[in-house]
């Protein structure tokens, strides 16, 4: 087998580049990750046959597929390489996984968040598996001077039936190279999916059982040092003033020092996060020796004038206030109750809703609230970086690198291709590892010190750096005639620094007078997206609501929903309703009927119920109660999820039953409070995350079985949690819970 | 400073280290052995557990110096090839999401086995309480225990 010509390897470049299609030219890299890894054939790399970003074969007919997307615990290792060997036609077992370089041309937008890997991946892989089957069969036919219909393919091979000849991919990947690829193949009929829909293990799991170097702190580079960020001690401050001179002395430090996180005047962009831009510096030879020097530094804080940014976002610019201070949780709460009365902005009106109320023969109405939350994935935020003048390599455990490339190369002015981002397994990222700042700051001070640095954060630097969940309340009221009609609802939603109101989701579309408002006060506290960013409230919030609601109505939780969404469906109120009622309808019936809503067997349990659209996704769960040591205990949970087709089942399984118990913690126990601008949790002492023995013995998913192109899964089962606790906490105690965290009203919690 | 000997998985090392660090930077920073996870440095969340002897302790409270001749076993030692029952279990209940505290599960749970090869769903809260999951596979975590329980 002779060795692909560097002009052929040019040219698969550009093919890929237009299938790839609409990504901008941020970096390329061509064969710079084809590195076998520890445990894969020690294969030559140059003898890897590129057929397009996504499939490399070698001439023994090992397969290679490269997984674009960051991996931070969603699985997309093992399930978006599923997609690519189900149309390339592939052995599954024979598949050998890479992770992809960062290279948006090549490999698309690279971008975990949003529940959008399987979704925005799903036809491009399709194609670029089909398009490479397509250029094989192709080779093969014009090698076997036969029929393009007559050869067919099955697990790697190629046959030519009626002549009998057969052939395996890698005989022919290298003259399928120079055939142009097929801008739209012809894809597989679902029905014949073999891959796809069938359970795969986590092509990851023997490293991660072996305890083999996966993730960004694990990473190691000769001559590396170890820096950490002293960051204020609160909200509201700043560096002021640092006597380094003790710490300096103390063994393994190398240098400590000050730097502007950003330059004066910098345009941020939307994940360019700065929660503190005067950086105090400690660098050093190993990270305990870093952390023993901080305890060293004499700082002197000083406090911040209120400021006004200008973040350039997805949606245009926008001016945000900073306000001075130092802020505490109590007035915070005081603060949002006082806001609740005040005009707020119309989000949506149908009818009128006005009117409805002022005829209204009840009136229910409840206020709901929720705090900060930390994401507190167990690997801290962290990045290794070496910045030269003439180039830089990250090494970095985040979402979307392709989104702070652009920074990087303004701040170090250095062109783009002069960027090497290498992408690695994140210990967790629920919205966290999107933002920017982490890389910045690492590349910065590994340019400051000439060296290649680890930036790592201790657990208190990263829960006490913000970029929270925001503060959220809402007041829900639903207006009702003499006969128990519901004749209006109106919501009105608030939050510290924004409120989490989706004025298009259900029950709007469902009731004629509907009313959505929303305010919000500044805040110097950071916030960013966490798991199911806005919805993870609202759902807590309006589910319970809807619970109360239909109590007072003297309806059934799921078949008052149902009726609403029937007349969602018959009937729509309004515009833009974004949830397919059909759907919505499907997971809260599919739910009743695993759960056994109605069985008098469940009668012991103290139940409760809550479903959500999010993420073009629906799900729905039922949460069971019983008493355990004297104290409510969440025994079982029956989970409903429609996210269209299930491409890696046992692992779509896997992700609902964790969103499940990440929600039943987070209701439970979840939350950040200030004191004069300190967050009150810095470490896991203080901040209770949910434990083994609080996990449910049983979680039971089903998932609804359709045709529909795979939607959003990672965080459309999380929001309906909470109040699905909480409906069900209700039930126990005779309690109704409107503040989250719930532990702090459960009697020995 | 001081020169320490310690064996870890078998194999004796001595490293040139602060005695007060904790084994944990010793095992990650100067062997090389990044299985073991950092994750709160207060011996909260289990990330950093090691075997020490046939007891499971969390190596980031635990200084380098207090240890003695004691045997120290990391997730790389627990088997030559991956293949301890307890691995084979996470495989075959397809345990992991971020995997990143999955190390530590492991060791607080091989720890476990050796005391009580058949554990009862208490023994099993108790010994794996202070190991935290963010991603919640605590379900997948106590079948694959069971699992191995039983093999």
């Amino acid at each position: 087998m002779k060795q692909p010509k560097a002009s052929a390897s040019r040219r698969s470049f550009l093919k890929v580049s237009a299938l790839a299609g609409g990504g901008m030219l941020l970096s390329f890299n061509f064969w710079a990750q084809a590195k076998p890894l520890p445990g894969q054939p020690l294969t030559d790399a140059k003898d890897w046959v590129e057929l397009n970003g996504y499939i490399k074969i070698y001439p023994d007919n090992s397969i290679k597929i490269i997984n674009p997307n960051p991996e931070f615990g969603q699985n997309v290792m093992t399930t978006l390489p599923m997609i690519v060997a189900e149309e390339l036609d592939v052995d599954w077992q024979k598949v050998i996984v890479e992770m992809g370089p960062h290279d948006n041309v090549k490999l698309g937008p690279q971008f975990t968040g949003g529940s959008n890997s399987t979704r925005m991946y799903w036809k491009p892989l399709r194609d670029a598996g089909a398009a490479a089957r397509n250029i094989l069969v192709q080779a093969a036919a014009q090698t076997w001077n036969v029929p393009l219909e007559e050869v067919s393919t099955k697990q790697g091979m190629l046959y030519h039936e009626k002549s009998g000849r057969s052939g395996m991919y890698g005989d022919f990947a290298l003259k399928a190279s120079a055939i142009p690829l097929p801008k739209n193949p012809k894809l597989k009929d679902g029905r014949n999916f073999t891959i796809v829909r069938s359970a795969q293990k986590n092509v990851e799991g023997m490293k991660i059982v072996t305890g083999k170097p996966l993730f960004g702190l694990d990473y190691a580079h000769e001559g590396m040092l170890v820096a950490m960020i002293e960051h204020p001690p609160a909200f509201g401050k700043k560096l002021q003033s640092f006597d380094a001179s003790e710490a300096l002395k103390m063994p393994g430090i190398r240098d400590i020092f000050s730097l502007p996180l950003y330059p004066e005047n910098y345009e941020q962009s939307g994940f360019d996060t700065r929660t503190f831009n005067d950086l105090l510096v400690v660098v050093g030879n190993t990270t305990w020796e870093v952390m023993n020097a901080r305890k060293k530094l004499k700082v002197i804080w000083q406090p911040i004038e209120s400021s006004n940014e200008i973040i350039a976002g997805f949606r245009g610019k926008t001016n945000v206030t900073i306000p001075a201070g130092l802020e505490n949780t109590d007035e915070q709460l005081a603060k949002m109750a006082a806001f609740a009365n005040q005009p707020a902005q119309l989000l949506r009106k149908d009818g009128d809703p006005e009117t409805a109320f002022k005829n209204a023969a009840q009136i229910i109405e409840h206020t709901y609230t929720a705090p900060f939350l930390a994401h507190n994935c167990m690997e801290p935020v962290n990045c290794f970086a070496y910045v030269t003048d003439e180039k830089a390599l990250l090494v970095a455990p985040h979402q979307a690198p392709g989104w702070i490339e652009p920074s990087l190369s303004k701040i170090l002015n250095l062109s783009p291709d002069k960027i090497e981002i290498q992408i690695v397994r994140m210990g967790g990222g629920f919205g966290l590892k999107a933002y920017g700042h982490f890389l910045t700051e690492a590349a910065i001070i590994s340019k400051k010190v000439n060296a290649p640095v680890k930036l790592v954060y201790s657990r208190e630097d990263d829960m006490t750096y913000g970029i929270y969940r925001p503060m959220y309340t809402a007041t829900y009221r639903a207006a009702l005639d003499k006969d128990k009609n519901l004749l209006a609802f109106h919501v009105k939603g608030g939050g510290i620094p924004e409120h989490a109101v989706h004025q298009n989701r259900f029950p709007a579309g469902a009731v004629d007078n509907y009313l959505a408002e929303g305010w919000a006060i500044p805040t110097n506290i950071t916030i960013g997206a966490f798991r199911a960013p806005g919805s993870n409230f609202n759902a807590a919030a309006e589910q319970s609501f809807l619970d109360e609601l239909a109590e007072a109505m003297g309806k059934d939780p799921i078949d008052f929903r149902l009726e609403l969404l029937q007349r969602a469906k018959e009937k729509p109120v309004g515009r833009n309703n974004e949830y397919d009622a059909d759907r919505y309808m499907e997971v809260l019936k599919l739910v009743k009927e695993k759960a056994g809503w109605n069985d008098p067997a469940n009668k012991k349990y103290s139940r409760g119920v809550a479903a959500y659209f999010c993420h073009s996704s629906y799900a729905a769960h039922v949460i069971d109660i019983v008493e355990k040591n004297g104290k409510p205990y969440i025994e079982r949970v029956t989970s409903a999820v429609d996210c269209g087709i299930v491409v890696n089942p046992d692992a779509a399984t896997n992700m609902v039953q964790g969103a499940v118990v990440d929600g039943i913690g987070n209701a439970l126990y979840g939350g950040i409070t200030h004191k004069d601008g300190v967050p009150g949790q810095n470490n896991f002492n203080r901040y209770r995350l949910i434990r083994m023995r609080e996990a449910p013995e049983r979680i039971d998913v089903h998932f609804v079985h359709n045709d529909i192109d795979p939607t959003g899964l990672g965080e459309p089962p999380f929001p309906p949690v909470f109040a699905a606790v909480a409906n069900a906490l209700y039930k126990k105690t005779g309690k109704r819970f409107y503040n989250q965290p719930f532990y702090k009203d459960i009697p020995n919690a | 400073m001081a020169i320490l000997s310690l064996t870890v998985n078998g194999k004796k090392h001595q490293v040139d280290v602060d005695p007060k660090t904790p084994v944990l930077w010793v095992l990650r920073e100067h062997l090389n052995l990044t299985g073991t996870k950092y994750g709160c440095g207060i011996a909260q969340c289990g990330a950093c557990t090691i075997n020490l002897g046939d007891t499971a302790v969390r190596s980031c409270q635990l200084p380098v110096s207090s240890i003695a001749d004691k045997a120290i076993t990391t997730i790389e030692g627990l088997s030559e090839k991956g293949d301890h029952p307890l691995q084979q279990a996470w495989i075959e209940q397809d345990v992991a999401q971020c995997g990143y505290c999955q190390a530590g599960q492991i060791m607080s749970a091989a720890a476990l086995l050796k005391t009580k090869p058949h554990p009862t769903d208490d023994d099993i809260d108790a010994a794996m309480s202070g190991n935290i999951c963010r991603c919640g596979t605590y379900l997948r975590v106590k079948a694959a225990i069971k699992t191995a329980a039983k093999g």
